[in-house]
């Protein structure tokens, strides 16, 4: 694997940002003005659907896509034009083939993961679906095809375990990743099922599992794919060869072209513990990156930890990491922040945002030192995502 | 045949009650999706299985075959199970 470096973008001047808000019941569009104080609320969008993921396509700046589904009813893609005005529904949503009679074929529960394709393939999109499952679209998201190299992987099938192995919504591919330098230089993450690379566009994949670890004490084989769980994993803007990635089982980074993770997290606080979903990196420097812990002790609680919710930075590549909590409530606050429900944007100095399963949307100007809740009342907040506008 | 379709799905039809044609069950559901494009997958999936939480009813009887032959006079309920929060 031979790459160059992308080169180091200046932050952007626009108007604006745009936080694109999915949750359990509906979809949002949070827009700031320029210095990122005011804020107006557009929605709900699709009340009432569970909204896994909605993506701006910044090819164009105005395609978006939101991945929906209810209790009840099968999942589908909305697609929109014109930044949100109005919606359209894919004609053909991520499925899996039609199995012949008799045989027990899967079906798509949710998509849960989108990404646009390489700047250089317009209109073309991955989809990441409960259960396991990535899937192409070409035209936009109007129609999707399944990729056998995923999806009728026979190796890769043991490694996606059974819906009892998976969360407790659905087994899911998740971070799907794109080399800005080579579209056909691609990444995933499986939980659980591990960490895959592909070179050849998703034709073939290998696991990126060495020095990932696993739950203790079961006698697990760490070389399985099957007993990894990456929570998030994300690719260094400024930096394609750097990966960070929260883990089921810590906090882990890789250099490019080493195929062995280092786990970062040990440098965090032993009270606090490296366990998480959410990982966000910084748009211009390889090294810093903010994680939002949870507890993983006992029965998982999956909450901050010790009801004191708290966002942690490290500023050289994970070799120490800072808490920063200031502005957020000092006791008895209980939340979960969900692998896709942080991100930033690009500006100079970099905003961070949150979502909580209590509806609450936080935000940071300058890049975590200070916190404030910018909406409350919304429902179980799934996933962020930001937009300069 | 008259079809009735439950609330979560007229966004799709505009209306409770609509005409389908069709031999089977299955006929009936493409002419469904030919009308109301997008319809039948929020019911059925891929493998042409009934979605958890979604029920036909065939003349007050629930049916979970898309083979079920159906006449022109059958009356058809697509219901949407209650559950959640």
């Amino acid at each position: 694997m031979t790459m160059k470096k992308a080169a180091k973008k200046a932050a952007p001047r626009s108007k604006g940002v745009a936080v694109l808000v999915s949750t359990r019941k509906g979809a949002w569009i949070y827009a700031s003005d320029s210095s990122r104080r005011k804020w107006a609320v557009n929605g709900p969008h699709f009340l009432g659907h569970t909204v896994h993921h909605m993506v701006l396509d910044l090819r164009d700046g105005k395609t978006l896509l939101a991945a929906a589904s209810t209790g009840h009813l099968g999942p589908t893609i909305f697609r929109s034009t014109d930044f949100g005005k109005s919606w359209k529904e894919a004609r053909k949503p991520p499925a899996f083939p039609k199995v012949s009679e008799g045989e027990n074929g899967r079906s798509v529960k949710h998509t849960f993961w989108l990404t646009p394709c390489h700047a250089n393939e317009p209109d073309a999109w991955y989809a990441g679906t409960s259960p396991q499952g990535l899937f192409r679209s070409n035209d936009g998201g109007v129609t999707w095809e399944p990729l056998p190299g995923v999806n009728d992987n026979t190796t890769m099938r043991p490694w996606f375990g059974t819906e009892q192995d998976g969360t407790p919504d659905g087994p899911k591919l998740h971070s799907i990743i794109v080399d800005p330098r080579d579209r056909n230089h691609l990444y995933f993450g499986m939980s659980g099922g591990g960490v895959h690379e592909s070179l050849d566009q998703g034709k073939t994949w290998t696991p990126l599992i060495d020095g990932m670890e696993v739950v203790e004490g079961f006698g697990f084989d760490i070389a399985n794919p099957m007993f990894h769980d990456p929570h998030c994993v994300r690719m260094c803007p400024s930096n394609p060869d750097r990966l960070y990635q929260q883990n089921h089982c810590g906090i882990y980074r890789i250099d490019r072209p080493a195929k062995k993770w280092t786990r970062i997290g040990r440098a965090m606080p032993k009270s606090v513990g490296d366990v998480g979903f959410p990982m966000v990196v910084h748009p211009r420097d390889e090294n810093t990156c903010w994680v939002f812990p949870m507890d993983g002790s006992g029965v998982w609680p999956r909450t901050s930890p010790d009801g004191k919710p708290a966002v942690f930075v490290t500023r050289n590549g994970g070799k120490t990491w800072q808490r920063q909590d200031k502005g957020m409530p000092r006791e008895q606050a209980w939340w979960t922040v969900k692998r896709q429900a942080m991100c930033a944007d690009s500006r100079d100095p970099v905003g961070l945002y949150f979502g909580n399963t209590q509806g609450e949307l936080w935000m940071s100007r300058d890049e975590g030192k200070k916190w404030e809740c910018i909406a409350r009342n919304l429902p179980h907040i799934y996933a962020l995502e930001t937009a300069e506008i | 045949m008259q079809v009735l379709i439950p609330s979560p799905l007229v966004s799709y039809t505009r209306r409770k009650n609509v005409e389908a044609r069709g031999s089977t069950l299955g006929e009936m559901l493409l002419d469904l999706e030919r009308q109301f494009p997008g319809i039948r997958f929020r019911m059925i999936d891929e493998q042409d299985r009934v979605r958890p939480h979604m029920r036909i009813f065939v003349n007050g009887e629930q049916e979970f075959s898309l083979k079920r032959p159906l006449n022109p006079d059958d009356e058809i309920s697509i219901v949407q199970a209650l559950s959640g929060g």
